[in-house]
């Protein structure tokens, strides 16, 4: 081979890099797994599962991030239902407080392994 | 792997015991045996389980044959093969939308790999495997005009590396042929 052939073969393996660099970066951005808090239909706020934290909703829900996952742990309503949810932390899994039209919506890059029916 | 074009001018249509190599004319016998050849080896590499994980690395064996008609008889008949080969091994193994991305591949390989060889700066491997990169390159375009999207892309770094390695591969043998071929 050729000194233009090794410098074809080194930019190409140099491209293919730089490429697969800004695909492991664009990953990394955009499937960032967060928790979305919708009231009402609009959105409060959204909350990165990779960090613990606890997060009061307008001061009638109570909403921790531990493990990975979103729970609903108090809330002023008197059924409860939200807070005898599971926890939720795969994509698509819901928390829903209906007396205080909140639902949060899991983003995740870990699919549930059930339906949501199942759920 | 050594030099092996060095020293020989292309203009040169005699080999070592000086006889007459076939010029650069069309010959219908030696194109339909090149066509003959590239279909064959379309066929086999249908048969060979080439498969590392990834779909979509091939090991473009029909591309020694163009690599070898590019340089025995120049752009225009090798494009001519490459088309043909292309349809007719479409119909024969394919579908009709394996002839579009072999197509888009074939075709700017072929224009990639003529601009390569004329610009003289690189040997029978380098030009190979600048036709087995834009192969592959051509598909990925394709590929994403047909899902309207460039999410496909997130493809090219395994297809880059898989031609570049392929087309090294290819090229060897082409280089290893061309030494034998009288003709060529």
């Amino acid at each position: 081979m050729r000194r233009n052939d090794w410098i074809w073969l080194g930019a190409v393996l140099a491209a293919a890099a730089v490429f697969w660099g800004i695909y492991i970066w664009h990953q990394g951005n955009a499937e960032a797994d967060c928790a979305v808090v919708l009231v009402d239909g609009e959105e409060y706020g959204s909350y990165p599962l990779n960090e613990d934290a606890e997060i009061s909703i307008n001061g009638t829900n109570e909403l921790v991030i531990r493990n990975h996952e979103a729970d609903m742990v108090a809330a002023d309503c008197p059924d409860q239902i939200c807070v005898n949810q599971r926890p939720a932390g795969k994509n698509g899994e819901t928390i829903v407080c209906l007396p205080n039209k909140i639902v949060v919506e899991i983003h995740s890059s870990e699919e549930a392994e059930v339906d949501s029916v199942a759920n | 792997m050594g030099d092996i074009q060095e020293g020989r001018s292309d203009k040169d249509r005699r080999d070592e015991a000086g006889r007459q190599k076939p010029g650069r004319q069309f010959h219908p016998a030696f194109f339909g045996m090149y066509l003959a050849l590239a279909l064959i080896l379309s066929y086999v590499e249908t048969l060979i389980p080439f498969y590392i994980g990834v779909p979509g690395v091939k090991l473009g064996l029909t591309n020694l044959i163009i690599v070898l008609m590019l340089y025995d008889k120049g752009m225009a008949q090798a494009f001519v093969l490459s088309c043909t080969r292309v349809i007719l091994a479409g119909f024969l193994f394919g579908s009709l939308s394996s002839i579009l991305y072999s197509m888009a591949g074939g075709a700017l390989s072929l224009l990639c790999m003529a601009a390569a060889k004329k610009s003289g700066k690189f040997s029978i491997y380098g030009v190979s495997m600048v036709g087995g990169v834009t192969h592959n390159i051509g598909q990925i375009l394709v590929a994403m005009a047909v899902v309207e999207s460039a999410g496909v892309a997130y493809y090219l770094p395994v297809l880059l590396v898989s031609g570049v390695v392929t087309g090294a591969l290819i090229g060897a043998v082409a280089a290893e042929v061309k030494k034998r071929l009288p003709g060529a």
